[in-house]
Parts: C-alpha cells; sequence; structure tokens
C-alpha cells in the first residue's frame, strides 16, 4: 500500500479526534488538505525537484503521532540550556508540536498589539488574522509536505507583529522532540511582520530522546512593505531525526529579510524555501551552510520568484561533507517578465572531504525579463591541498590546518548572518562540530 | 652543521627529479643554488621543506644532527626550517593574524613551551613587521588574498622573521619583484643573518645576491650539482650564462 493512503485512512478515522485538538480555523483546511494529499501524493524521486531525497520513503514506517494530545512531559528548562551568549532573547518552545513560553518570556509585556503565543491559541482568540494568513502561502497543489502538515498539524506557533512595531530582543523558538517511542511530529509556524515592523526570530531545532523522530514543518512568513525580517533556522539533531520543512516567504514592497538555515547535526533533511519577491524593492539575502558526515543527508531547494521589477536576491549556501555524507542543492530562480533591474546572484560551494562523500548542485535560472544582472555558480572541490602544505610549513599540523581551511570556507556564510551574538555562536560551534565534539545537540541536557 | 645532504635522490608523480644531490651547509653560511630553468630548484625546496607530493627515492638529509626525512612538514617547521614560497598561497577566510598566532603557538606547544601571551604576541608582530615595512592593516586580511606581488613576498619575509628558523629556504623570491621590493626583502634576510642561522637561496638570477651575499655557490643541472664555487660564479654566471658551466661538466663526465 502507498503510504498516502495509510495517512488518508489515519485522517480519516480520526477526524473527530484531531479537531478537538486543535482550532477551527486550522480545522477548515484539512479537508482540502486530504484532497491534494490524494492527488498529488508524498513527494518521491521520480519528482525531478526530489531527485536525491525520497521523502516518501520516510513515511514508510508506522509513525505515532500523538493526535489525542497527551502530554509528554517535556520539561523544557530542565532539559534545554540554550547558550547562545550575549544573545538576550526572548524564549519559547514548541515541545514536540506544543507551545509553552520560558519564564521570562512569559513576565515581559510585549508591545501592543504584538501576539506571540500558541497558533492553536491565536486560531481561538484572533480568528481574523489567523483566518486571513493561515493556509495561503503554503502550496498545496504539488506534490509537497505542505498538504500532509495540513491534515494533521494540530498547533505551533504564531507571531504577529503589527505595523510599526520594531520587536527590539530577538526571538528564540527552540523546537524539542522528546518521546518515549518513535514519532511523528507535524507543527506549524505563521510570522506576519506589519508594514515597517521589525522581527528577529531564531528557531534552534533539536532532539532530546535518541529514538527516531519524523518532523513536518511548515513555515508561513509574510514580510510586510518596509519591513525587516530576519529567519534564523539552526538544526542541531541526531542521526535518526527525519526532517522536513517547508518555508513559503512572501515579501511586499521594499521589505528586506534575511533567512539563514543552518545545519550543523542532522539525520536527514529535506528544507524546501520558496520566496515571493511581490512588491517592488524587496531584498532577500537566503543563505545556508550544512556540516555532515556518517551517513547524514542534507538537500535544500530553493527557489526565488522575481514578479515586480527592481528586487534583489541573493543566495550562498555551502556544504562541507565527511565520511560518507550526501547533499544536494538545487536553487532555481525566476525572473518574470515584469521584472525588470532584477539583481539576482546565487552560490553554492561545496567540499566533500572523502572519496565516499557525495554532492549534488543544480543551479536553475529562468529569465523572462531582458534587463537584468543574475548570476550563479557552483562548485563541488577539496580542500585547497596547496593551502595546505603553506600552512603545515609553517608548523601548523595537518589536522589544524584542514580545520582552519574547513573554518574559513563556511566562516565566508556566516561572516552574512547579521544578528552578531549569534554569529559568534556560530563560529564556535562550526569549529566543535569540525573538531567532532559536536555530536548531537549542544545545550540539550540529554545529550551530553 | 646545519645541513648535511647525501646522495639525495628524489621525484614526483614516478619521475627522478633529483639524481643524487650532495651538499652541506654549516651555520651562518649563505648558500646560492642557481641552475638553469628545470633543473630541479623547486624540487629540492619542496623535498626539503616536506611536501607530501615529493617521494625520496634514495640518500640522506641531515638537519641540525636530527633526520629531516622522517620528519613531516611541521615537524621540521617545528626544527627551524623555513621555506618561502616562490608563489605564496592565497588563504581566503583565514586572517594573518589567526594564521600567524597559530603557528608560533603550534611550534611553542611542539618545544614545550607554552602559548605566547597576545600582548607579547602583538608586541612581536609590530618589530617583525617593521623589519619588512608591512602595514599593520595586513594583520587584518585573509593570507595573502589580494596582495601584491612585492607585499606577497615581503610577507614571507615578515613570517620567517616571526618564526625564527634556523634554516631559511628562500625559493625564487626575487621573481616579480621590482628593485625597492627587492631591497626590503633582501634587507629584512640580512638583518635576519646571524652566527646560529643560515640561508639557502635559490634563484635563477644572479640580481637577488647583489643584496644577499652568498659564502658559496652552486650550480643545479639535471637533479645535479655541477659545480660549487665562492660568490664569483654568481657574477659569472650573469655574464656568461650557464652553457659553459653545463659543457665543462659534460666533458668532465665524458
Amino acid at each position: 500500500m502507498k503510504p498516502e493512503q495509510n495517512y488518508i485512512e489515519l485522517f480519516d478515522r480520526n477526524r473527530a479526534l484531531i479537531d478537538s485538538g486543535s482550532a477551527r480555523v486550522m480545522n477548515g483546511l484539512r479537508e482540502r488538505a486530504s484532497e491534494c494529499l490524494k492527488l498529488y501524493g508524498l513527494p518521491h524521486k521520480g519528482l525531478e525537484e526530489y531527485l536525491h531525497t525520497d521523502v516518501r520513503e520516510w513515511f514508510l514506517p508506522d509513525w505515532g503521532m500523538n493526535l489525542g494530545r497527551l502530554d509528554m512531559r517535556v520539561d523544557k528548562a530542565q532539559a534545554f540550556r540554550c547558550n547562545v551568549p550575549n544573545l538576550s532573547t526572548l524564549l519559547y518552545f514548541l515541545a514536540n508540536d506544543e507551545f509553552a513560553c520560558s519564564q521570562t518570556a512569559s513576565r515581559t509585556s510585549l508591545p501592543e498589539g504584538v501576539f506571540v503565543g500558541s497558533l492553536r491559541e491565536a486560531a481561538e482568540s484572533r480568528p481574523e488574522i489567523v483566518g486571513k494568513y493561515y493556509g495561503r502561502l503554503a502550496d498545496m497543489d504539488r506534490p509537497g509536505i505542505a498538504a500532509l502538515n495540513s491534515m494533521f498539524a494540530q498547533d505551533g506557533m504564531m507571531i504577529y507583529v503589527p505595523d510599526g512595531v520594531v520587536m527590539d530582543k530577538p526571538l528564540q523558538l527552540v523546537t524539542l522532540l522528546q518521546s518515549p517511542v518513535d514519532m511523528m511530529v507535524n507543527r506549524r509556524v505563521l510570522v506576519i511582520v506589519g508594514r515597517g515592523a521589525q522581527l528577529r526570530l531564531l528557531m534552534c531545532d533539536h532532539a532530546l530522546s535518541a529514538n527516531g523522530f519524523l518532523t513536518t514543518q511548515v513555515t508561513e512568513a509574510y514580510a510586510g512593505p518596509g519591513s525587516r525580517l530576519e529567519l534564523y533556522d539552526l538544526e542541531e539533531t541526531h542521526n535518526a531525526n527525519l526532517r522536513v520543512s517547508e518555508l513559503y516567504l512572501s515579501q511586499e514592497q521594499d521589505s528586506s529579510v534575511e533567512a539563514d538555515y543552518m545545519t550543523l547535526h542532522n539525520g536527514r533533511t529535506r528544507n524546501t524555501v520558496s520566496v515571493m519577491l511581490k512588491g517592488r524593492g524587496a531584498q532577500l539575502s537566503l543563505n545556508g551552510i550544512g556540516t555532515i558526515d556518517r551517513e547524514q543527508h542534507l538537500d535544500i531547494m530553493t527557489f526565488v520568484d522575481h514578479r515586480v521589477p527592481d528586487c534583489t536576491s541573493n543566495e550562498l549556501f555551502k556544504y562541507v561533507l565527511d565520511d560518507s555524507a550526501t547533499g544536494a542543492f538545487a536553487g532555481k530562480v525566476l525572473v518574470r517578465k515584469d521584472a525588470q533591474r532584477t539583481s539576482s546572484e546565487q552560490t553554492n560551494r561545496n567540499i566533500c572531504l572523502t572519496r565516499s562523500s557525495r554532492m549534488f548542485t543544480q543551479p536553475q535560472l529562468e529569465i523572462y525579463a531582458d534587463d537584468v544582472k543574475c548570476s550563479h555558480g557552483a562548485t563541488v572541490g577539496q580542500l585547497d591541498e596547496r593551502a595546505m602544505f603553506y600552512m603545515r610549513q609553517r608548523g601548523i599540523p595537518e589536522q589544524e590546518a584542514r580545520m582552519m581551511l574547513m573554518q574559513a570556507f563556511v566562516g565566508e556564510v556566516i561572516g552574512r548572518v547579521a544578528l552578531e551574538p549569534l554569529r559568534d555562536r556560530l563560529n564556535r560551534l562550526v569549529e566543535k562540530r569540525f573538531r567532532g565534539e559536536l555530536s548531537q545537540c549542544e545545550g540539550c541536557r540529554a545529550c551530553r | 652543521m646545519m645541513l648535511k645532504i647525501e646522495n639525495l635522490h628524489a621525484g614526483i608523480d614516478g619521475r627522478e627529479i633529483l639524481k643524487g644531490i650532495d651538499l652541506e651547509v654549516n651555520a651562518g653560511e649563505v648558500h646560492a643554488i642557481m641552475g638553469p630553468n628545470g633543473s630541479g630548484k623547486s624540487t629540492m625546496s619542496n623535498v626539503l621543506a616536506g611536501h607530501p607530493a615529493y617521494r625520496v627515492t634514495g640518500g640522506s638529509v641531515t638537519f641540525k644532527g636530527r633526520d629531516l626525512l622522517s620528519m613531516n612538514a611541521e615537524e621540521r617547521s617545528h626544527e627551524g626550517l623555513f621555506m618561502s614560497f616562490q608563489y605564496p598561497v592565497e588563504i581566503p577566510g583565514v586572517s594573518m593574524t589567526n594564521f600567524m598566532r597559530t603557528a608560533i603557538n603550534e611550534k611553542r606547544k611542539a618545544l614545550g613551551e607554552n602559548p605566547l601571551p597576545p600582548a607579547d604576541f602583538l608586541k612581536l608582530v609590530k618589530a617583525k613587521r617593521d623589519l619588512v615595512k608591512l602595514d599593520a592593516k595586513f594583520m587584518n586580511r585573509s593570507v595573502n588574498e589580494g596582495f601584491s606581488g612585492g607585499e606577497k613576498k615581503r610577507n614571507e619575509i615578515f613570517q620567517m622573521a616571526m618564526l625564527e628558523p634556523s634554516l631559511s629556504i628562500l625559493d625564487e623570491t626575487d621573481s616579480g619583484l621590482d628593485i625597492d621590493a627587492l631591497r626590503i626583502v633582501a634587507d629584512g634576510v640580512n638583518r635576519l643573518r646571524s652566527a646560529e642561522t643560515s640561508v639557502i637561496v635559490i634563484t635563477h638570477y644572479q640580481r637577488l645576491l647583489d643584496y644577499i651575499k652568498p659564502d658559496v655557490v652552486h650550480v643545479l643541472y639535471q637533479g645535479r650539482i655541477i659545480k660549487t664555487a665562492g660568490p664569483e660564479l654568481a657574477l659569472e654566471l650573469e655574464e656568461r650564462g650557464y652553457d659553459w658551466v653545463i659543457r665543462e661538466f659534460e666533458g668532465s663526465v665524458g
């Protein structure tokens, strides 16, 4: 039996249970989502966009889901100590898919009109907002994860920053996976940044228990006119972790967005980023690093849609692959006929440290406007042997020289991170990772 | 004795390039190794520095009484061997400061010493930069990235000054240098000379030897040293070229 059928049956059998653990606005999308899953199925290797990652295969096991919303007793404070130093954040948690507030965050009064909290709760208390934005960007009419996620997601997080409000403190959302048995988690994040508003959001993805997890995460983010949004996604999970994430981002006129993906430790990961530049003068900086080894797998696909004139997009993704790790990057840029004076740059550089590591890279540009500045570049190579010898001649031991070169390689991406304390933290985390000291998630007591 | 090379055979990719080198360098001496293109000059410096791509197929090299060939590149450096590269390598993303601090402290670690305190490191950098007139701004830049030809060579001598080697091999240090840069580089080398340190200058032209006066001049040809004489040999080679030495050598071996 195809896994899709399994999930559709599971959905049909448990519809009442799913609905009762969620909210009306979210429930309203489920029927269509299930139709879409029937029509388009789960993404598999036969599709060009999933050539290197058979996501459907991940769904074959009979994953448990906590649809009855039993208390999983995830002890946030005990389990997690975030140590991004000098970074004072308002800290929130998604324990599996259930929202929780840190003590400090719960005591802090947010600027007027700002909402940070459970998506389910928001759907009840602010249906006018959630109803307007939920499920509007996520594309279910194609093979992907949005349909299945919309069928089963019961909660998640919503951040709403109204027009003109600047959130001084960065928000940090720590997603924790903990369960006594293998489990599937479907969570949803909704981010709305109003006209001229500003938000910095750091999402840290961790797994606290060592058993298998399959997570689907769909994030819909709206950057209003003249707004500034920084979105950092940091994955530090473990080898038994499967993650499929989709980010749908829509940018209005003169908005400026930075979205950075940092996969420091994982199992198998597929991240899809889809950006719609729909207002003139919108600027996007989209970056990522992947440090993967053993049998780890990281597949990132980006799609940047230049719909209107005068927008800028800049992409830089770098992977370092060790052992038998496999990586894939596909970057699609579409410049529509009217999108004159588009400026778009895409770079993907990769280092394979071993013969058994594999990297697949595919830049893809579709340009229909004539007055544009677009460039792309992709390379797969090894560490520079000449630099290695030069450093060793100066007395730097081979291992140390390798370390420094790898760090310098990904350092270019980290240098683009706008949030300075995070930059420092990343440099240290990456160094630890390359030294083999970061085997699981930094900051999780369970993994120490 | 600083360096003793006996019947050294070495090559790369299965091709033998050095075919029996004999050379002795005493402490305090400057030796020049000259020779036409393709004679094996660069191979010799790479083999001495421990480049992993080169294979030694015979002979021995003793450096300060120790077997040089049993050490890897970084160990040779820690023991006090320095090579100034003909083409210094650019290392994007690694700052000069980080690079130099790591090099100094790795050497100290190998010698069983504690890391150099940051203030002392900065003082040392300042003193050695002055020696080759290297501006402070270079320390924050990536190693050799965007440096001009002259700046790269001055940077090589700066690093040499920082690491205080007992034996320095200058591989074609004069290539790509204008006369002012050449003077600065040579001046730096001369001020680092002492009774305890030795220098091997590998060069195609006599030009650099106007500024760094050698005690002994060797001619390298087809992987062998075919003539050894005093500093006057360099001048003679400049005037008459290499052909006469080669003819003399081929006559002698028949």
